[in-house]
């Protein structure tokens, strides 16, 4: 693992230790950020038959760089009557809940923060660290549309954490685990062993999960696109009714930190579909390391699979937001209490059926 | 003094703070907020012990359920911000004597505890035994337990109806 390596580096335990917190910081989430708000600008543009961003160094690449420098200049303003201990401390709690779930999340078979037995569980439980953060900044703001957009948010990340749960729940029942590298390390190479297609053993049980690991999937997908607060779910911060939510009174660094805590929800939970349904970081047709016979290669083509895969689904959801319109508030509860939670709990069910056979 | 030492004691500080604020703040609202941090240490506690499973339980009970629960409650009861918490001292006798009862039996109970000192050496996975004792050796509390939930669940839906 990771860890060792820079242990037997440095032979501290601070030094090693801090360098593997920080490590999918400064190597993932800032560059894959970067990117990704160009990327969704780029799909946004063509989806639209527009160029998007064109000024910028060739084609715009450089157009987020210009805007990070721009928010690092931009004043902080805080209001007379914002609530200031609480206004600050909001986007630090909210980038630090989506951040933890960075701890377990297995990139390769060597670059892995902790390996725990609880994976999956841990990732949810430190999403509600989020969901304080938000009603946090909404309350602290004491603006009637960020306050709005907060209480939405955390209502809808509170009930579409349900169906994400029964999904979850119905896989750690099938392969008996919840560490997400053991998850991973199930589905070996060749993608007709990933979960989506009913796991690594060849017999009966495979062919009959997959009809209800791809509506397992489906639900997840749906659900966790409304728990980052993507379009269609997008109510929170619906720009036509409230500004844009919770983060309408933050300018500067601090509104930085709202954006980079989304784009890194939105890797986070892209990167969790990918461990449950899709391998992790196996790769789909075997690895050139093997064939080659160079062993080092293997953990460098996993990281590539494995952010390939990630930034798929993340491309998947800016999709959906410039296709789809957005949801009201009864139709978003509807979805998810009256349709996803049923058929969730029906799948779970069947799933724990033909588990037994 | 190693590095847990230091951990347990930012977290037992972190708990105990934000739990002193909790009790003294005059804001409903920043009294919930720090109950967060309070919950969060806690936790931290848990995971020292090497209770994972509890710790995270922990956290996804009580910072994801409970404190957002408690948050919407205060938020959405109408100008419950603008009540002004009432601080002031009546019936000193008989508090004082409940008081010093109750820390009394506190007190009593730290000293008598029979305390783990050490760090737990080495760690493992808590889930599996967790979930053996609970479906078989205490199967019927365990079920009890979901009934009684399920009972709060449904009347709470009742009243809400009405």
């Amino acid at each position: 693992m990771i860890y060792d390596f820079f242990y037997n580096l440095t032979g501290s335990v601070i030094i090693s230790g801090t360098v593997v917190a920080l490590l999918p910081l400064f190597a993932f989430i800032l560059p894959f950020a970067l990117f990704a708000v160009l990327l969704e600008r780029k799909v946004a543009g063509h989806m639209q038959d527009r160029l998007g961003p064109m000024r910028v160094g060739y084609h715009g690449i450089l157009q987020t760089v210009a805007d990070i420098i721009k928010l690092i200049q931009k004043e902080d303003i805080i209001a007379k009557d914002n609530d200031k201990l609480f206004f600050n401390i909001a986007p630090v709690l909210t980038f630090a809940g989506s951040y933890a779930a960075f701890a377990v999340i297995p990139f390769s078979s060597i670059f892995l923060g902790a390996d725990i037995d609880l994976g999956i569980f841990y990732v949810i439980a430190v999403t509600g660290l989020v969901v304080a953060g938000i009603l946090m900044a909404g309350w602290a703001s004491n603006n009637k549309y960020s306050l709005l957009g907060a209480m939405r948010s955390a209502a809808q990340i509170v009930s579409y954490e349900i169906p994400t749960i029964l999904i979850v729940l119905s896989i750690v029942m099938l392969t008996g685990t919840m560490s997400l590298y053991d998850l991973s390390e199930n589905q070996t190479a060749y993608f007709w062993n990933w979960n989506i297609f009913g796991g690594p053993n060849l017999d009966i049980q495979k062919f009959l999960l997959i009809p209800f690991m791809l509506i397992g999937f489906i639900i997840i997908y749906i659900s966790t696109l409304a728990e980052v607060n993507r379009t269609p779910f997008d109510i929170p911060e619906a720009e036509s009714e409230l500004v844009s939510g919770y983060h309408t009174e933050y300018s500067g660094m601090k509104f930085a930190m709202f954006f980079l805590a989304e784009y890194a929800n939105m890797f986070a939970v892209s990167a969790i579909l990918v461990i449950l349904f899709f391998g992790g970081y196996q790769s789909p047709l075997g690895y050139l390391g093997n064939t080659l016979n160079i062993p080092w290669l293997i953990p460098i083509e996993q990281f590539f699979w494995f952010i390939f895969k990630g930034i798929f689904f993340v491309f998947v959801q800016m999709w959906l937001r410039w296709t789809l319109p957005r949801l009201r508030v009864d139709q978003l509860m509807t979805a998810s209490w009256k349709y996803l939670i049923p058929i969730a709990f029906v799948n779970l069910l069947i799933i724990g059926v033909i588990s037994l056979i | 003094m190693n590095y847990y030492d230091i951990i347990f004691y930012l977290f037992a500080a972190v708990t105990l703070l934000s739990a002193l604020m909790v009790v003294t703040n005059r804001n409903i609202v920043h009294s919930a907020f720090y109950l967060l941090f309070t919950f969060f240490g806690v936790a931290g506690l848990y995971v020292l012990l090497a209770a994972d499973f509890i710790a995270i339980v922990q956290l996804i009970v009580y910072v994801g359920g409970i404190l957002i629960l408690l948050l919407f409650g205060v938020m959405l009861t109408n100008k419950i911000t603008n009540v002004e918490i009432k601080t002031g001292t009546i019936n000193l006798v008989p508090a004082v004597i409940g008081i010093g009862l109750f820390a009394g039996a506190l007190l009593a109970s730290v000293i008598n505890a029979p305390w783990k000192i050490n760090i737990a050496e080495k760690t493992f996975p808590t889930t599996k035994i967790l979930g053996t004792l609970l479906i078989q050796e205490y199967l019927l509390i365990f079920e009890l337990l979901g009934i009684i939930l399920l009972i709060a669940l449904i009347g709470a839906a009742s009243i809400a109806r009405k």
